[in-house]
């Protein structure tokens, strides 16, 4: 168990020093300069180019300049090129705004893919298990911006609520419902659909998961002793479904950085996402390393967790 | 006599082939979901609308002008009949009506949506083709040569080679060159000391293999993995020139991981098979072995990935023009035609829905296929 550990953060570890190195390479290496990003404004004379390249050690060799970064990175120092403001401090203010969006699309995700896969296992092939196949497909296949669109129609017209945005603007008196709920509307279009590719998956994981343990013995026996079919399904069957999940639940941890750029876009929600699209279009290199560094270290720990968790909850697991 | 005759008939036959060819048995198989054949039906008929959209509407006078501005009939709702009185003579539409509306350019939406077809279709293929070498090559390669490690002498030399490469790009050119004859020398070095059994050119750690080859690959699918891909993908696109043949490596260079270890899984196993150790006590080469015997055997579900792999690559390209990148303005792509006109949602929702639905009917259908062929090569559930 210990060595298990304690290999797998040696690797883990070897891991993100090449991510760390591919993703400055491929920043670095790619054509254009960060700062000839705007030859045309007149206030960027060749002098202040200069010092801009001074003052972000961008005059000295690749790999010094791959140090500088790091450095800057781990000790909290790191400041974006456009504001001089600190990465950490921006990235963390996103994030607390991502945060909602991400909670929401999980506990959807989660609370609705399992009766829905539970319920197409224990019916197979019946009209509401072929129903949620096809729903499925098309939820995968639907491109995220253009539901977006028919949603967005759908709720206007339909509710006149605003959606754009985190809140409405100017709202500072209002009494504290409507400011409560003009926030739920504000999060709910755009967490589902952050949800919605994740509930066709995961719903058709859960069935099929169900599908083979319904096929097992042991739920053969139960059902052959005479135990009402709910006990059956619910107590034998589910349980026994449930184990892969459970390691699941490291996989979602990447989700908490991700954000998805095109719908954080559609709908102005100033979150992770949105910043790092904003800092490619800025060429604003040290939040683009910096976003893509923590997301590695987030989908590394989470193989971990669901390594970890793997092994607590299977006792067949010894290593 | 007749009785024996047939009966010595029958001993001589021998074990019987299987009635039907598998391909025969696959097809049954697939025919049955039905989804599966409507996923079929359309990939077929959006291939043919591509191919036939790139000939329609490319060359000087094209037959579906998608580029031609008529600012007097711009936002008009689909099925609208031009106004032919202020219209030249080859500004009327082909059809002599809008099918599918115009834009606020007053730009034939079918012609554009012909145009863009092309574009979803060589994108998605091209790039899941670029995905599939790749993964079939590094996949192959580590579920074959997996378990011969590579010693250090080999990771000395090939340092020392990249190493004098990158001194010489750097301008360093004695201590590149350096390094790089050290690197040549090292190597016939170890090939000398590899053929003859008692050397003494080289201390024995040298010849400990460090890590296996399929550690090194497999390393390396994690090192991908851990990317956010639809950022890496929209970093990378940002940064270099705009244009359909960048974004088409980018993706296809971003999702090679699955067939690699799809491919390696398979490998792992056909090569304890007997076929492959026939094949190996016949004398031949490695190379025909992997590409003419094992190959085949280890295709299906790179098949069926390569099918999902080809929605996801509509959908990623159809995003990024959504987003501004890709494709440069005048040239159409479902993705920008929607992106354009998602400023006149209320005005003229045909401008989202056409390209939107187009989009989902393309990416549903090669789900769907996908699906079905995922079962039909599924060998659990062939009858016999």
């Amino acid at each position: 168990m210990f060595s298990f550990i304690g290999r797998s953060i040696v690797q883990k570890t070897i891991t993100l020093f090449f991510v760390s190195v591919v993703s400055f390479l491929i920043i670095h290496l790619a054509p254009g300069e960060p700062s000839q990003i705007d030859p045309m404004n007149p206030k960027f004379t060749p002098e202040m180019v200069e010092r801009f390249r001074t003052q972000f050690h961008l005059d000295k060799p690749l790999y010094v300049q791959y140090v500088y970064f790091y450095r800057d990175l781990f000790t909290g120092k790191i400041v974006s090129w456009k504001d001089n403001q600190s990465v950490l401090a921006k990235i963390w203010e996103r994030f607390l705004n991502s945060l909602p969006l991400f909670i929401v699309g999980t506990l959807l995700t989660w609370t609705l893919s399992f009766p829905v896969g539970i319920r197409s296992a224990i019916y197979r092939g019946g009209v509401y298990d072929r129903s949620a196949t096809f729903f499925s497909y098309l939820l995968i296949s639907i491109p995220g911006f253009f539901f977006a669109y028919i949603l967005i129609i759908l709720v206007v017209t339909a509710f006149h609520v605003p959606v754009i945005g985190m809140e409405t603007y100017g709202m500072g008196n209002a009494p504290w419902p409507n400011l409560f709920m003009d926030r739920i509307w504000h999060l709910l279009i755009p967490s589902a659909l952050g949800a919605t590719a994740g509930i066709a998956v995961l719903s058709r994981y859960v069935r099929s998961q169900m599908l083979e343990v319904e096929g097992q013995d042991y739920v053969r026996t139960a059902k052959a002793k005479g135990l009402p079919p709910d006990q059956v399904h619910y107590k034998h069957a589910l349980r026994n479904a449930l184990l892969p999940f459970v390691t699941m639940f490291g996989l979602i941890l990447p989700g908490l950085i991700g954000g998805s750029v095109i719908i954080e876009s559609i709908f102005s929600w100033p979150g992770m996402g949105r910043m790092a699209y904003e800092a490619i279009l800025a060429r604003d290199y040290p939040i683009i390393l910096t976003v893509n560094f923590l997301s590695a270290v987030l989908v590394l720990a989470g193989t971990f967790l669901s390594d970890l968790l793997y092994l607590v909850v299977d006792p067949r697991i010894r290593l | 006599m007749a009785e024996t005759l047939t009966k010595n008939h029958e001993i001589l036959e021998g074990p019987q082939a299987p009635r039907q060819s598998r391909f025969v048995q696959q097809f049954r198989l697939f025919k049955e979901n039905r989804l599966a054949v409507v996923g079929l039906v359309i990939f077929l008929a959006f291939f043919i609308t591509a191919v036939a959209g790139v000939v329609l509407t490319s060359g000087q006078d094209p037959v579906f002008n998608p580029s031609l501005v008529r600012l007097q009939e711009k936002l008009q709702p689909p099925l609208s009949l031009p106004n032919l009185e202020t219209l030249k003579a080859h500004e009327v539409p082909t059809l002599g009506i809008y099918l599918l509306g115009t834009d606020d350019l007053g730009r034939d939406v079918f012609a554009r949506m012909l145009q863009g077809a092309w574009v979803s279709l060589t994108v998605g293929f091209v790039a899941v083709g670029i995905a599939v070498i790749v993964g079939i090559f590094l996949g192959g390669l580590a579920g074959y040569y997996g378990q011969e490690g590579i010693c250090y002498d080999q990771i000395l030399d090939f340092l020392l080679l990249l190493s004098g490469i990158i001194f010489f790009i750097l301008k360093w050119h004695k201590l590149g060159f350096g390094l790089f004859t050290a690197g040549i020398f090292m190597m016939i070095l170890s090939f000398r000391a590899r053929r003859v059994k008692q050397n003494r050119f080289m201390p024995g750690w040298l010849h400990k293999s460090a890590f296996s080859f399929d550690t090194l690959i497999m390393r390396m699918v994690d090192i991908m993995l851990c990317f956010p891909s639809f950022f890496l993908i929209l970093t990378v696109v940002a940064l270099l020139p705009a244009s359909i043949y960048n974004i088409m490596i980018v993706i296809g260079l971003t999702s090679w991981m699955g067939t690699t270890r799809f491919v390696r899984a398979e490998f792992l196993s056909l090569r304890e098979q007997d076929f492959v150790s026939a094949a190996k006590a016949l004398g031949l080469g490695n190379f025909r072995i992997i590409f003419r015997h094992m190959m085949p055997n280890a295709v299906a579900p790179v098949l069926v990935s390569a099918t999902i792999g080809i929605a996801t690559a509509i959908l990623t390209e159809a995003g990024l023009s959504f987003l501004g990148f890709g494709v440069p303005p005048p040239y159409a792509t479902w993705g920008n035609i929607l992106s354009d006109g998602k400023r006149f949602i209320f005005d003229a929702p045909w401008l989202t829905f056409v390209p939107g639905i187009a989009i989902l009917i393309v990416v549903l259908c090669f789900n769907l296929f996908g699906e079905g062929l995922k079962d039909a090569l599924n060998p659990k559930l062939r009858q016999e």
